[in-house]
């Protein structure tokens, strides 16, 4: 904490503050960031317990602690918001901006989490959790053979899980890029050990925990490279001084530009945008599937955020440059994640194809820079991010001897055995393909309605083409599923415990929910605009 | 809001099949109460048919029994549904055809773990989703119900259907669901111009209309195109019609009855309700095109019909050419060729629909469904020959059949608009006598001889002196089997000779729709024409 405080205030000597005298600086205001102080706070705090607490008494204790945390942060949210100002203000000596968009970004991150809480917290599915008694044993040891049978977890999990969740609250709100960057990485970090914790397949998980690690210390990289260049440019990071300088002045826009490609660059990634993707396959795959939830979820909801941010208060005034680059990216998202689903025969490394595609599609909500964009990309994000969390939830039922049976074959008749999971995941599936009724076509129709309005029509029908292609890998699911006899020796479904089952019940009833009256929640997305201070 | 006992009707209409779902779902336990259950709400919802038809006053507004509620205020989306004379028929229509087609799939064997209650049930939900397809006035709430209705299709010929359902399922479904997003595209076009115009976007139909009719030519050149190849994958229109084919082949006999007759008719619905009163100019600029499919379908679906070894095939292909005859009489833009059309979509549901279910007759006792297994049934089956035989003539528009009425005035109003289209459709006309006559004469007449009648002994060909009789033991129609081809035969030749009920409910709102499609008929004169508002 000691140093994301000292780079905190190094933003501050850099980005001198201008007071504005309409805004409301003046007096720290802790109100607005109790919810990420609570995070934060209990994030320490589970740090503490491990190292005090014996072995039998942790798993409790970190469940009850996370489960309060996010709930008390919720808490804290709701009564935030009821007396919010409507133009948002500045916390933390003006490094957080605390506006509608960021506090809707708030309540979702905070309601996923809390299903991908459960989720990480359940034991009933696999015996212990799904994640390892002890990560410290090499994989195919004879010590690792003998821990398989252990019911123990690494209870260090629940802290890092809150961090990383600080850390995208922080990152949605960030009001400056040295802010964002450090946001990002404590986000990220935690992350990356949470992917190597599998209980099974251990060498597929560790894998990908350092694919992970050394591809995002690479978008790191590009991201502050794009900070320094940019605060070359603009004298400051703060993005309301990176706007106005770039408004009207003279500077080279070499440097706006090369700063601006390289920050983005690193956004993307995070998001998972193609062609910035290749980490999301492997990971998602690799990862324990509740922290795949809890990743697709989440980060995607924290990097879009971020990404909003970025691009409506820092370049609105440049979008005529870069908006033909992101149409690129978005149309190369969107075909990568919906041709290369197609041919996937894991069901995780599948769902993370068609989160690519998804990131296409958000990403055209994202360069509408209207009113529209922003709520239509905000609420996308709401019912995408449920619905992947139930998603990931289902996946983790169908179990075999050797764990998670992920293969597509083995997924065969499974509407025979379990009509009620194959229902679920139907539905889950059709929400994914952005069939009405679900929340994921009211989603997908504001995104293209707020772009067609902005003059993106030629986008919207790649988007629409991507959408049907990227249908047909949903369809094959759904058909393997009914249409197929089962084989032999095919997986079982568990029945899930309490934990598991809620995180599922929550997001396939927001998923309904949503598509069947939307209205309310598009009208908390629709509620403000971002605070430029 | 609903007012007067219209609206009540059409509510009624609305949630009787989807009620009837839901319990002859739950009742799926026992195949016989389940049965009963359909048949009896199937029974209502004709007589609820009945019942509205008799309320609908053809002379009065454009849009009767409507009735509406808010559902996303947000986009100015609304429930509402009403319906004028065309939808009015086709609801009948809908209305007749889903209890015969419970009545013939009463016996039928089904794959195994399938119930009767799972299949009718969908049937059930089939045609609410049908009826509010017609029935909506809302434009959002058409495409909903637009896409929402491939879903139980989708599984009644996943779950239901023969040897390559999946195959045929997903193909089915990819089609649609793909004309489906272009048109969403086209959908929210239109929303955003309304919002353009009127300060705030709508869905309503009659709005649209109003703001879209005089846009520039390009915007509806595009608008048209959204909506046309959604429709024209529907109607199945040559190149877009490849699904239908395989659809019909592997589909039970009864869903290939709803399919062809009820769910193929929303696009061509869709050319008379959407494409010509929103965008008149494109209409008028693009109609070649649209002819051009049309004649290529009448030509290429009989030849195709002549050809097929394969009797389900052969019902598509019929289609297929019947579809191209129906877009003919739309795009040739005369009062006698729309009034036409219109008729020609009812009759083709009564002729068609009949022909299919003979000959899912013809294929319950053969056990196949090639053309070479048959020869000389009639010696075992007259009534049964003759009903084919019926069914066929109808299909050919013999003089004193429904189709023949309809066929007559689509040719005889295209010509003067559309004289070299009309003249190579008329081709099709005596290829369809071909392809009837020949199909008729390889299965009934001749020497007993086939696979399907004398058993695998005997070989292909093989003639055997009736009096020997066949092996298996081929029986004529039962009672059942009667009472489901009666009503149809009755309105072949009521419709063949006083056409009259009919043509007085449509032909108010084909002149409505020549009105706003801003259409001159070419034969009427001036005193003639109706009055426009």
């Amino acid at each position: 904490m000691s140093v994301i405080s000292s780079v905190l205030l190094l933003a501050q000597e850099q980005a001198p503050l201008p007071v504005p005298s309409d805004t409301k600086v003046q007096a720290p205001s802790l109100g607005a960031v109790w919810p990420v102080l609570i995070v934060l706070g209990a994030a320490c705090l589970g740090v503490l317990l491990e190292a005090l607490l014996p072995r039998h008494l942790r798993w409790s204790t970190q469940v009850v602690l996370s489960l309060l945390a996010v709930v008390g942060a919720g808490i804290a949210l709701v009564a935030y918001v009821s007396d919010a100002p409507a133009a948002g203000e500045l916390a933390m000596k003006g490094t957080l901006a605390i506006d509608r968009p960021g506090l809707f970004l708030w309540g979702t991150l905070l309601a996923l989490a809390l299903g991908a809480v459960l989720l990480i917290a359940d034991r009933s599915v696999e015996p212990g959790g799904a994640f390892v008694a002890s990560a410290a044993i090499r994989p195919g040891t004879l010590q690792d053979r003998a821990q398989v049978t252990s019911t123990g977890m690494q209870t260090e999990v629940f802290p890092l899980t809150l961090f990383a969740l600080g850390g995208m609250m922080t990152f949605c709100v960030a009001n400056d890029l040295l802010t964002m960057f450090v946001a990002l990485e404590v986000l990220s970090l935690p992350l990356y050990l949470m992917c190597g914790l599998a209980r099974r397949r251990r060498l597929l998980s560790q894998e990908s925990a350092v694919k992970y690690f050394l591809l995002g210390a690479f978008a790191s990289a590009f991201f502050l490279y794009g900070v320094a260049l940019l605060y070359g440019y603009a004298g400051s990071v703060r993005l309301s001084d990176i706007s106005s300088a770039a408004a009207g002045t003279d500077r080279s826009d070499t440097l706006l530009f090369a700063g601006m490609g390289l920050l983005v660059i690193g956004l993307l990634f995070k998001a998972s945008v193609g062609p910035f993707h290749t980490w999301t396959p492997d990971v998602y795959q690799g990862a324990p599937t509740p922290v795949t939830a809890f990743m697709a979820a989440c980060t995607k909801v924290a990097a879009f955020g971020g990404i909003l941010r970025v691009l409506q208060v820092a370049f609105e005034s440049t979008q005529w440059e870069w908006r033909g680059v992101l149409w690129g990216v978005a149309i190369v998202s969107m075909v990568i994640g919906a041709v290369l689903g197609l041919t996937q025969t894991d069901v995780k490394r599948m769902i993370a194809y068609s989160s690519v595609a998804h990131a296409g599609f958000l990403l055209i909500g994202s360069i509408a820079l209207t009113e529209k964009g922003l709520s239509g990309t905000l609420f996308y994000l709401l019912t995408y991010g449920f619905t992947t969390l139930a998603a990931f939830g289902v996946i983790s039922l169908v179990r075999d001897s050797s764990g998670e049976a992920t293969h597509l074959s083995q997924w065969a008749g499974l509407a025979k055995r379990s009509p009620l999971l194959a229902g679920v995941f139907t539905f889950l599936l059709l929400a994914l393909a952005g069939i009405p009724l679900t929340s994921g076509f009211v989603g997908k129709f504001v995104v293209f309605e707020a772009a067609i309005a902005d003059g993106m029509a030629p986008l919207v029908v790649v988007a629409l083409i991507a959408s049907a292609v990227a249908a047909f890998f949903y369809l094959r699911v759904i058909v393997l599923m009914y249409f197929s006899e089962p084989a032999a020796d095919g997986p079982t479904v568990t029945v899930p415990g309490a934990f598991t089952t809620a995180a599922i019940t929550l997001g396939v009833l927001v998923t309904l929910l949503l598509g069947l009256a939307p209205a309310f929640a598009l009208d908390w997305a629709g509620s403000g605009a971002f605070a430029i201070h | 809001m609903t007012s007067g006992t219209g609206s009540w009707l059409l509510a009624a209409l609305l949630l009787v099949p989807l009620v009837g779902a839901a319990v002859v779902t739950a009742l799926r336990g026992n195949d016989h109460t389940a049965k009963l259950a359909a048949l009896a709400f199937s029974v209502v919802e004709f007589a609820l048919a009945i019942a509205s038809w008799v309320n609908f006053k053809p002379d009065g507004a454009r849009l009767q029994q409507a009735f509406s509620f808010d559902w996303i205020p947000a986009f100015g989306v609304h429930i509402s549904f009403a319906v004028d004379g065309i939808a009015l028929v086709m609801i009948a229509v809908i209305g007749l055809l889903v209890p015969l087609v419970i009545g013939a799939g009463w016996a039928d064997k089904l794959p195994e773990g399938r119930t009767k209650g799972g299949f009718f049930g969908l049937i059930l939900l089939e045609q609410a989703l049908t009826v509010g397809v017609f029935a909506a006035t809302d434009v959002f709430l058409f495409y909903v119900l637009f896409e929402i209705m491939l879903i139980p299709m989708y599984f009644l010929i996943g779950s239901y259907g023969g040897a390559r359902r999946q195959y045929a399922a997903v193909k089915f479904f990819l089609y649609s669901f793909l004309g489906g997003l272009i048109m969403l595209a086209s959908v929210i076009g239109c929303y955003v111009m309304a919002g353009d115009e009127l300060g705030k976007g709508t869905f309503d139909w009659a709005t649209l209309v109003r703001v879209v009719h005089d846009a520039p030519l390009g915007t509806q050149i595009w608008l048209f195109l959204g909506f046309f190849i959604a429709f024209a994958v529907k109607a199945p229109l040559v190149p877009l019609h490849t699904w239908l084919p395989d659809a019909t082949a592997e589909a039970p006999i009864g869903v290939a009855v709803l399919l062809v007759g009820i769910l193929d008719k929303v696009g061509t619905f869709g050319f008379l309700r959407y494409l010509l009163p929103m965008f008149p100019a494109a209409s008028k600029e693009l109609a070649p095109l649209v002819l051009v499919l049309a004649v290529i379908g009448v030509i290429y679906g009989s030849l195709l019909a002549t050809g097929q070894r394969d009797m389900k095939r052969f019902l598509a292909y019929v289609s297929i050419a019947h579809f191209g005859f129906i877009a003919l009489g739309i795009f040739a833009f005369s009062s006698q060729s729309l009034t036409g059309s219109v008729t020609y979509m009812i009759n083709h549901s009564i002729a068609t629909g009949m022909l299919i279910l003979v000959v899912g007759m013809v294929i319950s006792r053969g056990g196949s469904t090639r053309v070479a297994d048959y020869g000389g049934m009639a010696k075992l089956t007259p009534v049964l020959a003759a009903m084919l035989l019926i069914a066929g003539l109808s299909s050919m528009s013999l003089p004193g059949t429904n189709s023949f009425i309809s066929e007559f005035l689509v040719l005889i109003g295209s010509f003067p608009n559309a004289p070299v289209y009309t003249i190579i459709a008329t081709v099709g006309m005596v290829l369809a006598a071909l392809y009837v006559l020949w199909l008729y004469q390889r299965i009934m007449q001749g020497p007993v001889r086939g696979d399907a009648l004398i058993g695998a002994g005997g070989g292909p060909g093989t003639a055997i002196a009736p009096e020997l009789g066949a092996k298996k033991a081929i029986a004529d129609l039962n009672t059942r089997e009667k009472a489901v081809l009666a009503p149809l035969l009755l309105l072949i030749v009521a419709l063949g000779l006083f056409p009259k009920p009919v043509l007085d409910v449509v032909t108010p709102t084909v002149n409505a729709t020549m009105c706003e499609a801003q259409l001159v008929d070419p034969v009427q004169s001036a005193e003639e024409r109706p009055q426009c508002q």
